[in-house]
């Protein structure tokens, strides 16, 4: 485990810095598709809603591991729970919220 | 028991970048994750507030009247590579580069003032040209107070990472500076998360609703 964390630390000081222009190069692919979802192609509402919400998830997931090394560190599961742990909350503030109030009038 | 356990640390710490090398720094890196955390749920209150606002136009502009296609494009685009070469700079850092990290540096502030310029530039569009004040409707007030809150969070980053680049000029990579940078590098990430969403829920949304 230790070897292999050494090892892959080495590998990132050297060499063409791949994973970061991989991680950019779908960030603006992602961008791309998902504006072409909702503007190009005339879907539902609901569907279309449901594939640009997806997609920025993921877009948010590649920049969490691409660009910034969660899980890197000491004891990296103490950072990883705190961010979870924000997720949820912050997830279930906005869905919560538009949950509740759909069933206002 | 507890010594070996305490021993492992050490050794699994030499392997680590620089700026885990100090039991402090690894800690605030904790630290400003959980912050990261905090911050997540404030713009998550923002994004349930501007969502729930959304179709109150109180008779004024609506979204689709608003918004347009190039400017928002323009800014997601200068955001997400911001976004890339701060993660340069990070790669610079690791290398023990202090020119090539504060050159990154530099460039990734340079792009966050232009996001902050088109930025500043769509809202006086919206205000002064289309009437579209902050006091209008409910859509507008949540539309500005998230994406301006976004827009301060940007700027404090610039003055920040500006404070970061005289130290390195300064001290060059210590564990102390390293720890600095790199935390301000996972701020200038996260805040090109935060974009993702405002992009998606706010732009796209409004096109498509």
């Amino acid at each position: 485990m230790s070897e292999n964390q050494s090892q892959m630390t080495k590998q990132e000081h050297a060499g063409f810095p791949w994973k970061q222009v991989i991680g950019l190069f779908i960030s603006l692919a992602l961008t791309v598709l998902a504006l072409w979802i909702a503007v190009g192609l005339s879907l539902p509402v609901h569907v279309t809603l449901t594939i640009i919400v997806g997609l920025a998830i993921f877009q948010a997931f590649i920049q969490l591991f691409m660009f910034m090394h969660v899980t890197e560190g000491t004891e990296p599961v103490h950072q990883i729970i705190g961010i979870i742990f924000g997720i949820y909350v912050a997830f279930a503030v906005v869905a919560g919220t538009l949950w509740i109030l759909a069933y206002t009038i | 028991m507890t010594d070996s356990v305490l021993r492992l640390h050490e050794r699994d710490k030499s392997s680590l970048p620089i700026e885990y090398s100090k039991e402090e720094g690894d800690l605030r890196i904790v630290g400003f994750w959980i912050f990261l955390a905090a911050e997540l749920v404030l713009f998550g209150t923002l994004f349930g507030t501007y969502l729930v606002l959304q179709s109150h136009t109180a008779g004024g502009p609506t979204a689709k009247d608003l918004f347009e296609i190039g400017p928002v494009m323009a800014e997601t685009i200068v955001l997400l590579v911001s976004s890339f070469t701060c993660g340069l700079s990070t790669i610079e850092l690791r290398r023990h580069n202090t020119k090539g990290l504060i050159a990154w540096l530099i460039v990734t502030i340079l792009l966050g003032l232009v996001f902050v310029g088109l930025e500043a530039n769509e809202f006086y569009t919206y205000a002064v040209h289309e009437g579209a004040t902050l006091s209008r409707s409910a859509f507008l007030s949540g539309f500005f107070v998230l994406l301006g809150t976004h827009g301060c969070h940007v700027s404090l980053g610039i003055v920040w990472i500006i404070g970061i680049l005289l130290q390195l000029a300064k001290r060059g990579i210590t564990p102390v500076t390293a720890r600095k940078a790199f935390m301000v590098g996972l701020y200038w990430h996260f805040l090109d998360v935060v974009w993702i969403f405002i992009f998606t829920a706010v732009y796209l949304t409004g096109w498509v609703i």
